[in-house]
């Protein structure tokens, strides 16, 4: 059964009649397959088609969510008869309910994000071969490996709701990653690479990808902690990715009006150095987290979070606006048969001026970070705390690899403590960063 | 579908499938190079409902279900799975599986499916959580908000889920064995936020099981867990700041065993040390921890959140020893890796869903008690940490780190727990780590049931548990510097 224009309104007719005063329906549908690759033969080999049905249905005020990967007439009904009293036995929320139908997308841009071109399995294994093999003759050093993949999405998304909007689109997803595994002294040492793109034409070539995973893994060997001490941080961009991510998940919406983020009630305040502006852009050509309409049919937008320091807006959907008296962003985000939530799009740290070697360069004693581990992140309170991976600068220069240590800090004074911005953004992920110096933080070691 | 007789039967009906037809597509799949071969069906409802500012707004209640089709040959595996269990289906995912083995399509002789039972049943349910009217949830999680604001004025907002899911299964593979389960899993969640003098913390706590929704309401569950997020929120409002550095740490009992989990029990599944990228590889039988030290990863204990009546290859679950008195004694395996490795099958494949391939995963991990009186550890350390509540950790099982993060703690003066500190997150080695253990309590419990581990992209519940134990040394990542 396709899910088009004529399904979605039956349904939300079906559930008008079961007494629904508002309905959306989100569908999901698409193909994957990925290989990998280890040590040169084939490892593991997979494909699937994926479908998923998601009703959301509010009697007034009360609202509730289903789902179905059955799409047959029998199992439709119920989805619909189950959603249905699940809505009844929930309470009212004052705020619960479609946006309103002025604020749709009426104009959907074809944003570039699909890419029709067929990867056959042959140059799936081909591909990953050809990138694991290039990781590994990097240096005689590599002699193990985690395996290299590739791996393709195709799919469309559909969304409907019953002021009539209707919005599809498709999109697709290549990636190929690498993880080689460095030996010296009966010490290993693991580190990947990878990329991603919206067409495999964007793809970096799997000898490319290779080389920088064999690189990043090797310069690993030899590692030891450090002395527990206050320095200045450089986070690469990876790893500056992740730091901006946490004030992504802090300026949800969500977060905001539960109380649960350090930046409630900030807006306008200055939270960070002058030199972050911080932006969402829904609408990046070619995005990896584009989409023409946000998951309740607004159009999505470019959104300044923060402006040479000073926070601008939160994250928002129609109800997490509606709790704080906003407007939505058009961030909403949608998990099939679940309620709206808010959620970054395109969402990077705008670049500055200086290189990463003169970044790197300006540090007399520091820890230049590359990995990051754990989950000590309190968005409540800010307080951070990581296990972290990387290198120790000494005079301005990368020293030797340093592992097993932790840095920690708050959220609040990190961000007001960024130095420098480098100038090296790349679009690798939905989160991206240049590289970016923080001031000082506590690196605990020996 | 619990009746002696006919077990088999009600399965393969439940999924809309004849035995039959079972054979006929493990026979397209089990060609000439195919050294095994297996179906997995999955038939999954599962319900949420959450609250939060006093009001349970949110519910959704989904369905899933597929088969996934499985081929090996050396220890090179091919996969296919779909959401529509039907014949055409099964036989296209056939021809994506078995194209691993590079063998012409063909009809492997493969034998008749005959019936296979779990021996036991772990997790017996009259009702399960999600055939239980939702106004049921709607009322416990009101209950749950109403205590959480009269424990303290300061809770400001409270927040709790109850999850629930019911998880039909049925393994068929190409040496004839079928064998269906009956999956039931609850989890209650709860978030407190308190606020004094403009500053704000959080608190969280839950618990749960595989077990009917009245669990919940025994032995004063749904009051102690609420209660405990509550105080760790109220507790945290008075945290200073944790030290950075090297110390003594004593870890509480339960859900610290997560250290287990991180330090060693990722690095003994079993595909990392046949692929030898684990810190534990080629180390069996020797010295890994302190000879205090005895650790079993347990899949049989009743109604836990990481037990099961069979693994997802349908291979009964046992208790497997990984470290005895500090010595490495074994891996936990699924199917491929214990047959390339020629060692003991486990019982530990496991898979989140019908899209996902088996792999070795932990069920129940926990250590073994010793013989200390936990207060008699708390009084040897003159100054350290005493960690008895954390949130998630990780593991990078090439170099054997591992990082775990607090979310309660105190400092050790003198002896005596003195103030509490804020969240830091705790980093070691895994090889090196349990050689630290000093001193193992008496007092081993396991977790309350809220434990979820991610491998690979899959996730799957698992248990933990842990006696009060001392670790000499571990490096403790708080802001403070001594």
């Amino acid at each position: 059964m396709r899910i088009d224009q004529n399904f979605t309104a039956d349904l939300i007719a079906r559930a008008k009649r079961k007494g629904a005063s508002a309905v959306d329906v989100v569908a999901v549908e698409g193909d994957s397959a990925s290989v990998q690759v280890r040590l040169s033969a084939v490892d593991k080999l997979s494909k699937a088609q994926e479908k998923r049905l998601g009703l959301r249905v509010y009697f007034g005020r009360r609202s509730a969510g289903g789902s179905t990967s059955d799409f047959s007439p029998p199992a439709v009904d119920e989805l619909v008869a189950t959603t249905c009293a699940l809505a009844e036995a929930i309470v009212e929320d004052p705020d619960s309910g479609l946006p309103e139908p002025t604020s749709l997308a009426a104009v959907r841009p074809d944003l570039d994000l699909f890419d029709s071109s067929a990867v056959s399995m042959d140059q799936m294994i081909d591909r990953a071969t050809r990138a694991e093999r290039a990781a590994l003759e990097v240096d005689a050093r590599l002699k193990n490996s985690e395996g290299a993949e590739f791996g393709s999405f195709a799919g469309r998304m559909v969304f409907a709701n019953s002021h009539r909007f209707y919005g599809e689109f498709q999109s697709s997803n290549f990636s190929c990653s690498v993880s080689p595994i460095a030996i010296e002294n009966g010490l290993m040492q693991r580190d990947y690479w990878y990329s991603v793109g919206r067409k495999v034409s964007q793809l970096d070539a799997p000898e490319a990808i290779g080389r920088e995973a064999g690189h990043r893994t090797v310069r690993r060997l030899g590692a030891r902690k450090v002395a527990t001490c206050r320095v200045p941080i450089v986070f690469d961009p990876e790893m500056a990715g992740s730091f901006l991510g946490n004030l992504c998940s802090a300026v949800n919406g969500y977060a905001i009006y539960k109380g649960a983020s350090y930046l409630i009630g900030r807006l306008g305040e200055k939270i960070a150095a002058d030199n972050i502006t911080i932006v969402d852009d829904g609408r990046i050509p070619g995005g990896l987290g584009s989409k023409p309409f946000d998951g309740e049919g607004l159009p999505t937008r470019k959104t300044v979070v923060v402006e040479r320091g000073i926070l601008k807006s939160y994250l928002l959907d129609t109800y997490a606006g509606r709790k704080l008296k906003l407007s939505s962003t058009g961030n909403a985000s949608r998990s099939v048969g679940e309620a709206s939530s808010a959620g970054a799009t395109n969402f990077y740290l705008a670049p500055g001026s200086a290189t990463p070697d003169q970044i790197i360069g300006s540090v007399k004693r520091g820890l230049y970070v590359t990995e990051l581990i754990g989950f000590g992140i309190n968005l409540v309170t800010g307080d951070y705390s990581r296990g972290a991976v990387g290198f120790w600068i000494e005079n301005g220069e990368l020293a030797y690899p340093v592992e097993e240590i932790t840095i920690a800090g708050n959220l609040k004074d990190m961000w007001l403590g960024v130095e420098t911005v480098g100038n090296d953004l790349v679009f690798r992920g939905r989160v991206a960063s240049p590289t970016v110096k923080i001031a000082e933080m506590t690196v605990g070691g020996d | 579908m619990e009746n002696e007789k006919g077990a088999k039967k009600e399965y393969l009906e439940e999924f809309g499938i004849t035995s039959r037809e079972v054979q006929a597509v493990m026979g397209k799949v089990k060609v000439r190079d195919v050294d095994y071969a297996d179906l997995y069906f999955e038939h999954t409802v599962a319900e949420s409902v959450s609250m939060e500012e006093s009001l349970v707004k949110r519910a959704s209640k989904s369905i899933s279900q597929g088969v996934g089709v499985r081929a090996t040959a050396g220890e090179k595996t091919g996969y296919a799975y779909s959401d529509e269990i039907s014949v055409r289906q099964l036989e296209q995912a056939a021809d994506t599986a078995r194209y691993i083995a590079r063998s012409p399509a063909g009809e492997g002789q493969v034998p008749a499916i005959s019936v296979g039972r779990p021996s036991r049943d772990l997790y017996p349910v009259g009702q399960p959580a999600t055939e239980v009217a939702t106004k049921e949830k709607v009322s416990l999680l009101q209950k749950i908000d109403a205590l959480a604001r009269a424990y303290d004025p300061r809770i400001k907002n409270v927040m709790a889920s109850f999850s629930t899911e019911y998880k039909m299964v049925m393994v068929a593979n190409s040496q004839g064995e079928l064998v269906g389960d009956l999956q039931p899993l609850s989890r209650l969640q709860i978030t407190c936020i308190a606020e004094e003098k403009g500053q704000r913390q959080v608190g969280s706590y839950g618990g749960g099981g595989r077990a009917e929704f009245g669990f919940f309401f025994e032995e004063g569950r749904w009051e102690h867990y609420t209660q405990e997020a509550a105080r760790q929120a109220i507790l945290n409002l008075s945290a200073g700041d944790a030290p950075a550095g090297p110390m003594t740490v004593v870890l509480g009992a339960g859900w610290p065993g997560i250290l287990l989990h991180e330090a060693i029990g990722h690095g003994l599944e079993a595909d990392f040390n046949r692929k030898k990228t684990s810190a534990f590889s080629d180390r069996v039988g020797q010295r890994v921890a302190s000879e205090l030290c005895t650790i079993v990863d347990d899949g049989t204990l009743p109604f836990r959140r990481g037990s099961l009546n069979v693994d997802d290859e349908g291979t009964p679950t046992s208790r497997t020893v990984l470290i005895e008195g500090g010595i490495l004694r074994g891996y936990i395996t699924d199917k491929l890796n214990a047959r390339l490795m020629g060692i003991p099958l486990t019982g530990n494949g496991r898979r989140e869903s019908f899209q996902c391939i088996p792999m070795p995963r932990m069920t129940n991990t926990f250590m073994l008690p010793g013989q200390s009186d936990p207060h008699d550890i708390i009084r040897s350390v003159k100054h350290g940490l005493y960690a008895v509540s954390f949130g998630g950790g990780q593991v990078d099982i090439t170099n054997g780190k591992f990082v775990f993060s607090t979310s309660e703690a105190y400092l050790i003066e003198d002896g005596k727990v003195t103030r509490p500190v804020k969240g830091a997150t705790l980093i070691g080695s895994g090889p090196e780590i349990l050689k630290k253990v000093s001193l193992v309590g008496n007092d081993m419990r396991l977790d309350e049931g809220i434990g979820t581990c991610g491998k690979d992209g899959q996730s799957v519940p698992v248990g933990v548990g842990l006696p009060t134990i001392k670790v000499d040394e571990i490096t403790v990542g708080g802001t403070e510097v001594g």
